[in-house]
């Protein structure tokens, strides 16, 4: 949903007043009131727009919503669910990377088909640990996937990753990213155009997962992890060990 | 505004009376974006941010003023660059205009 408030208005007009405030929810009708009708159904309209975004900005408009003018600034702030990021892979990797995603506001989900790993015990940070086959999970939310959605594959085993590689980069996710060694990452993307990826498809993923800052403990790893997806995301260029050579770890 | 939820709900509970800061619009280089949010109760109590700490004493004043009902809900603009500034301003050389108000809502 997006919130509407009214910050500025013409001081001769008193229907217009600071604070005044209309809630606006896709597909329901919009709550309360600016102060004008015209300008509530217009400030609703674009509002969708820009929730749609996930943008929070102030607006101009006229008394009644007229565009390119302005007498009134409307503050939109839009309430995005928060960016999901999906871990394959109950590993010690995995806790230290689910406490620096709940620092960056993911909502976290932990898959890994074996039980006796994955359980909220071990991940009690994870908003959902799930017990299934990744690309059987992903087959359910993967549709659902967005471009401030990740997936982050730690499982480092052909018999897991291969096919949740598979089914991530059928989403729209905005991240993939593969743990690995060198090696590991050039047998696996061998296995993977076997199973049929692209060049372009394979070339999305981001493997060895992470930027080439020396990390060594599951807490740099986390930390060199959320920073690639960071870069990503804002187009910033790092060193990502995807694209670099030489040892992972410093020795 | 999702950071100081609880917050407020707790100070509410209690019977205290809150204003919001939120910034709406930040020109040149600004700590937080619009959005951020800072929340202030009747006991001079504060939760959340609104720029990397240069301000927040400023807004503190406003807020119990708006509670105090001696300033109406409006929008307060920091920086160096505008004629109306405050005289406390943003290190970083923006400018920050913050939405202050009641939280009767």
């Amino acid at each position: 949903m997006a919130l509407a408030t009214l910050i500025e208005g013409p001081a001769d007009t008193p229907n217009l007043l600071p604070g005044a405030k209309l809630l606006i929810r896709p597909g329901l009708p919009a709550m309360g009131s600016l102060g004008d009708a015209e300008l509530d159904r217009v400030v609703a309209r674009d509002s969708e727009g820009e929730l749609a975004s996930g943008l929070t900005s102030t607006r101009h408009y006229g008394a009644h919503g007229e565009a390119r003018e302005e007498a009134v600034r409307i503050f939109v702030e839009s309430f995005a669910p928060p960016p999901r990021m999906v871990i394959f892979g109950a590993v010690d990797f995995t806790a230290a990377l689910v406490r620096a995603a709940k620092l960056l506001g993911y909502r976290v989900t932990v898959c890994d088909a074996r039980p006796v790993f994955a359980t909220t015990q071990r991940f009690p940070l994870a908003d959902d640990v799930v017990n299934d086959w990744p690309d059987r999970h992903l087959s359910v939310v993967g549709p659902s996937l967005g471009a401030s959605d990740v997936i982050c594959v730690l499982t480092h085993d052909p018999k897991f990753d291969v096919p949740a590689i598979v089914s991530a980069v059928a989403t729209n996710a905005g991240y993939i990213g593969a743990m690995g060694s060198r090696k590991t990452t050039d047998k696996r993307n061998v296995r993977l155009r076997e199973a049929g990826l692209t060049d372009e498809q394979v070339e999305r993923v981001m493997g060895p997962i992470g930027i080439d800052i020396g990390a060594r403990t599951p807490e740099e790893t986390a930390i060199s992890i959320v920073a690639e997806i960071i870069a990503l995301r804002t187009g910033r260029p790092v060193a990502s060990l995807r694209d670099t050579d030489g040892a992972l770890h410093r020795r | 505004m999702r950071e100081v939820i609880n917050d407020i709900e707790r100070w509410r509970k209690a019977g205290k009376r809150v204003a919001i800061a939120r910034v709406v619009d930040v020109e040149g280089s600004g700590p937080r974006d619009p959005g951020a949010t800072m929340v202030v109760n009747d006991a001079g109590e504060v939760a959340g941010s609104v720029s990397g700490g240069c301000v927040e004493g400023a807004v503190l004043m406003e807020a119990l003023s708006v509670l105090e009902g001696t300033r109406q809900p409006g929008v307060i603009t920091f920086g160096y660059s505008d004629d109306e500034a405050f005289a406390v301003g943003l290190t970083c050389g923006g400018t920050l205009h913050l939405f202050i108000e009641e939280l009767n809502w």
